[in-house]
């Protein structure tokens, strides 16, 4: 067959890439323009709900008064703060504090771009992909530019010419470097079981040897409290603890520039959950079925499978809300010696452990479908017990409701009666 | 790329600008804070400029390394250090050390030039395509990853050994000032 009739023939085949270029560059402008818009309504979306929920948590109305129940308590927010005054402090470094808001919020929104968010569409024209770029390093990608994220903060904080500023800029860069060791350690298992960096794999491998919040438990929990940390979340809201310096990194700002700063942490949260969503919840994946995973693609299972990324998605979303009104703060040594001292050397091991169940699960032959998951499941809850229960002893997951030993309540209670005494009777 | 040759060359030639502006507006200002905010600019070319070479690998590590992680750093010890502000520290060459910069800058330039034309260098390089098709076969963390760990191992784990040497290294002295200031 001649290779112009063998392209004809590719391009009638809706299960197969378009090799045009025209069709392909007008379904990835399309795409493009449907990933931006969700990102910009989502987190417009998300102010709200996170008064809602935080109303909610804390026995409150929360906004009601704009629309219908509060629901467009996002727009006149956004008309807000595009007509306030925009002020620039004396002093400042005037391009650095202009670049800032920006170069915080676009490594948010470009990371979007490798996240797969559905199974193919086919169309007359040939298969759509449902990711804006499925590059070859996508995972890798993502850690890059996420690393970006912090410049927009640090220049800020250095930029505004104030003290407190300066701090929350110092602080966002410390955390971030620590946490982002973290991060891309966590993930190294689910490269090592999916045995590529494309997300397109990661998501594929997980719909046939089991998602990896049950073949890798434990690199989850790391990675969800690295990519809280990385979003400057509460618990993790140390560059902005308005207790102690204001308002963080953005003190100085007003109107549309803080406004920026917002969104794009909102941006991140989205980039985050989609994150965690498609390394360990499967992605778009149905669970249970493989229906989805495999041709003959058509347009209802796509729907349905951007329909399980969204569920996947909103959750976490709502998980990092929940958290945000339940946790306090960690002091900046809790934090630090959290991410070198427990979740590096943490996931350093898990990454041993994982590879030897491979080598020896692959010695005993067990094929990887639902009795890999298995094993791995088994080998994860003896793990997550013994670093819950045995090793942690309630010091990081339950400080509230935790057993005290005997000495350390003496210590606490000595302290304690050493506080409320007068410096003449300690004699000091 | 090659079947979009203008696409291409636009892009190289787009990204090559940048990065040689970024590079001389690093090495003008005054102001380290500017200065590494367009050294972050320049290795972020260069990375644009890896991915076109069919190697983005390299081009994810360059920002992920450099641009994510060093310069971070950078720019925390100038910040800790109030070094912001152009001061009178910011240059400490003499006129002698930047003319003798200069000069090799020019000699390199020479050197690529006279590469670049020469026909007697066909060794070095590889056959058009042979980078992008070694991304198909093995993957693009596999194409490194593969010689790294089976060919140049040894190097590799020298290599470790001398940054471990490092980092022990950073720690004692760290250790040592404490235990004086303690004195």
């Amino acid at each position: 067959m001649s290779l112009p009739a063998l392209t004809l023939l590719q391009a009638a085949n809706p299960q197969l890439p378009p090799v045009h270029f025209w069709p392909w560059l007008i379904f990835s402008l399309i795409k493009l323009l449907l990933v931006f818009t969700f990102y910009m309504v989502s987190a417009a979306l998300l102010t709200l709900a996170e008064r809602k929920i935080s109303a909610w948590i804390q026995d409150r109305h929360g906004p009601n008064r704009v629309g219908p129940g509060g629901l467009m308590q996002p727009l006149a927010d956004g008309l807000k703060n595009f007509v306030k005054e925009e002020t620039f402090p004396n002093f400042t470094n005037r391009a650095l504090f202009i670049i800032a808001p920006m170069l915080s919020f676009m490594p948010a929104l470009i990371t979007g771009a490798v996240i797969p968010f559905g199974a193919p569409w086919p169309t007359r024209w040939g298969r759509v992909d449902l990711v804006l770029a499925d590059l070859p390093v996508g995972f890798l990608y993502i850690l890059a530019i996420a690393s970006l994220g912090v410049y927009g903060i640090v220049l800020a904080g250095w930029s505004s010419n104030n003290k407190y500023a300066l701090l929350g800029g110092l602080r966002s860069s410390a955390q971030m470097i620590s946490y982002e060791i973290a991060m891309g350690m966590s993930t190294i298992p689910v490269v090592m079981l999916a045995g590529n960096v494309t997300l397109g794999a990661i998501v594929l491998s997980q719909a046939h040897q089991g998602w990896n919040i049950v073949t890798l438990t434990l690199a989850f929990f790391i990675f969800m409290v690295a990519a809280f940390a990385e979003t400057n979340r509460v618990p993790f809201d140390l560059p902005e603890a308005e207790a102690e310096l204001v308002a963080g990194y953005h003190s100085e700002y007003s109107a549309m520039k803080f406004s920026f700063f917002f969104i794009a942490e909102y941006a991140n949260m989205v980039t985050a959950s989609a994150l965690m969503t498609t390394l360990f919840l499967g992605g778009w994946d149905i669970p249970f079925t493989l229906w989805d995973n495999v041709a003959p693609f058509a347009w209802y299972k796509s729907v349905l499978t951007l329909l399980a990324f969204f569920i996947k998605l909103s959750f976490f979303l709502f998980l990092y809300m929940w958290i945000r009104w339940t946790l306090p703060r960690f002091r900046y040594d809790q934090l630090m010696s959290l991410g070198w001292k427990v979740l590096l050397p943490m996931s350093l091991a898990y990454i041993m452990v994982i590879a030897g169940a491979m080598l020896g699960l692959n010695a005993l032959g067990v094929p990887r479908d639902w009795r890999f998951a298995l094993s791995m499941l088994a080998l994860n809850v003896v793990i997550v017990v013994l670093v819950f229960w045995v090793l942690d002893r309630g010091r990081i997951v339950s400080p509230a409701s935790s057993r005290i030993g005997a000495r350390e309540l003496e210590r606490l209670r000595t302290m304690a009666h050493r506080s409320t005494l007068t410096p003449r009777e300690t004699g000091d | 790329m090659e079947h979009y040759p203008l696409f291409y060359t636009f892009h190289f030639y787009l990204f090559g600008l940048v990065a040689v502006a970024s590079a001389i507006l690093f090495v003008t200002r005054r102001s380290p804070v500017s200065a590494a905010m367009w050294l972050v600019s320049t290795m972020f070319s260069l990375a644009a400029l890896y991915v076109m070479l069919d190697a983005p690998f390299i081009g994810v590590i360059q920002v992920l390394v450099y641009a994510g992680a060093i310069m971070v750093v950078f720019l925390f010890v100038i910040m800790l250090l109030n070094l912001g502000q152009a001061s009178e520290i910011a240059d400490v060459r003499s006129q002698g050390w930047r003319l003798a910069a200069g000069l090799v800058g020019l000699a390199l330039l020479a050197e690529i030039f006279a590469l670049t034309r020469s026909s007697s260098v066909s060794g070095l390089t590889l056959a058009p395509g042979t980078a992008a098709r070694a991304v198909n076969d093995a993957g693009a963390v596999g194409m490194v990853a593969g010689p790294l760990f089976t060919t140049y191992l040894l190097p590799f784990e020298i290599t470790s050994v001398l940054l471990l040497a490092a980092i022990v290294g950073s720690v004692m002295i760290g250790k040592q000032r404490r235990a004086a200031d303690a004195r």
